[in-house]
């Protein structure tokens, strides 16, 4: 099994250990729903080392790119802008989900998910070769290179990592969302995965440990991926191999937002979305009987059938939610059955953002 | 690894108290809580249920998965711990006082075929 930089701290600090797509990662140091409510009201942080930072770069970086994923990196023009995106097979199957940050002129970098990187990455070169364009596409996975991050979240996020690095408040205070900032040889991001305020930075491997223990020192309370799992349920976001994957459009998947249609520029997948619309609505639920809404369970609707895709218990709500693909009529405020074990129980349909900045928003 | 060394044990991580009454008292042990981490939700047998040895008797839920918890030895159900209902977390705070059900055995003697705490901690050491 792989392991982070930090996989050591984790241990020391009692983490229980699992696997998570071929990586050994923290799943919670203790209690998952404590961790869950330190980002929602004060700051946690997360080792997501796991995740492949992948540098595109070259005279033909951002015409790859435009041809490689759904979304228009085109938006692009600042340097430090980021954008969400997912990358598509020809049939319109998600690949995966990444962020793409526009460093500099001919300079890109993207983060593509833990268990799809090799796949990822043989994909995006053996289309770099057939297309014949001029880009390099380096993991900085291995060796001096290899780079390392961490996500601090939550509404004290940015004094705790202010607390920790102090050379990079003036650069990162004046981050608008979905920004980055380059300080030395530091990344850092106003993105995130849970619905809160907070940074993602990217940084040498070699300094990561010393990173971690500042911001401990500073406040911020190490969190797993189970925590890391509510948060980004609570917050409505799609989680790769569970909400989507290679047989799932992006329009079925309530990923249309991310995907450009509209522009003339013609990507991987494009003509199969245009000759396949949407199929489903993907929403929330919210259950109102007692019990917890998992992955897989069956939704009887009066529109139809439908499947939820994720679902646990949500700690802020303190009800169990769930992410489902539902018929296309189905729409928010329908009452539905779920089939959980041998019995049918009520939900009610909802916007897929349940909790942002701390707010209950069902 | 918290394993009293007055109960009983099942390889599927249930404990078993016998009363004085000749009923016996089941939960999870604190092997199985920690595995499970924060419990979220508690789905408890009903009184009057029979259940043979084995038999799928409650669920605990947490965060991460469901769990299926067994009847130890064959009988009917004569309470369930109500106070797990509104606070499934009892059982991460102390498994052993958590009980889920009580049963009335067919059989007391049932009780020698499970596991005692030596017994069940071999078993937890070797997972």
């Amino acid at each position: 099994m792989q392991k982070t930089v930090l996989n050591e701290e984790h241990r020391r600090r009692g983490a229980r250990m699992v696997d998570f797509g071929g990586w050994e990662m923290p799943l919670h140091y203790g209690s998952q729903i404590e961790e869950h409510h330190a980002v929602r009201r004060d700051a946690g942080m997360f080792d997501v080392s796991h995740m492949c930072a992948v540098d595109v770069r070259g005279s033909d970086a951002r015409a790859f790119l435009r041809r490689l994923l759904a979304n228009n990196v085109d938006r692009l023009q600042l340097h430090g802008r980021a954008l969400y995106s997912t990358m598509l097979n020809e049939a319109g199957g998600v690949i995966d989900d990444l962020i793409v940050y526009h460093l500099a002129d001919n300079d890109f970098r993207v983060v593509i998910n833990a268990a799809t990187a090799a796949n990822d990455l043989r994909w995006m070169t053996a289309r770099r070769d057939e297309w014949g364009l001029a880009v390099t596409i380096g993991a900085r996975r291995e060796g001096a290179d290899a780079l390392a991050m961490i996500a601090v979240q939550g509404p004290q996020a940015r004094q705790k990592v202010w607390q920790a690095l102090p050379e990079c408040q003036s650069a990162s205070a004046a981050l608008k969302p979905f920004f980055a900032a380059s300080v030395g040889d530091h990344l850092i991001a106003s993105t995130g995965y849970t619905g809160e305020d907070g940074y993602e930075i990217t940084l040498p491997a070699a300094q990561a440990v010393m990173l971690w223990n500042r911001l401990a020192d500073a406040g911020a309370r190490p969190c797993g991926l189970g925590a890391r799992d509510t948060l980004r349920l609570e917050a409505g976001m799609n989680l790769y191999g569970q909400d989507m994957d290679e047989s799932v459009s992006p329009l079925d998947a309530g990923l249309a937002w991310t995907v450009d249609l509209a522009s003339p520029r013609d990507f991987v997948g494009k003509a199969a979305l245009l000759a396949r619309p949407q199929q489903h609505r993907f929403l929330g639920l919210l259950l109102l009987d007692r019990g917890v809404l998992r992955a897989h369970q069956q939704v009887e609707s009066a529109h139809g059938r439908g499947e939820i895709t994720s679902g646990s218990f949500s700690p802020t709500l303190q009800q169990s939610i769930a992410l489902a693909r539902l018929p296309l009529a189905a729409a928010v405020g329908d009452t539905v059955q779920v089939g959980v074990r041998d019995r049918l129980l009520a939900a009610r349909v909802v916007k897929p953002c349940f909790v942002r900045n701390g707010s209950i928003l069902v | 690894m918290n394993i009293p060394t007055d109960l009983k044990y099942t390889r599927s991580h249930e404990w078993v108290r016998l009363e004085a009454d000749g009923t016996i008292r089941i939960g999870i042990t604190d092997h199985a809580q920690e595995l499970l981490g924060d419990l979220v939700f508690i789905e408890l047998p009903e009184p009057g249920r029979e259940l043979a040895a084995e038999q799928e008797a409650a669920v605990v839920e947490s965060v991460k998965a469901a769990a299926d918890v067994y009847a130890p030895l064959a009988g009917s159900v004569i309470e369930n711990n109500q106070a797990l209902a509104d606070a499934p977390e009892l059982v991460n705070q102390d498994a052993y006082a958590a009980w889920l059900f009580r049963m009335r055995p067919a059989a007391v003697n049932d009780l020698d075929s499970l596991l005692d705490a030596a017994a069940y901690q071999e078993i937890v050491a070797a997972a």
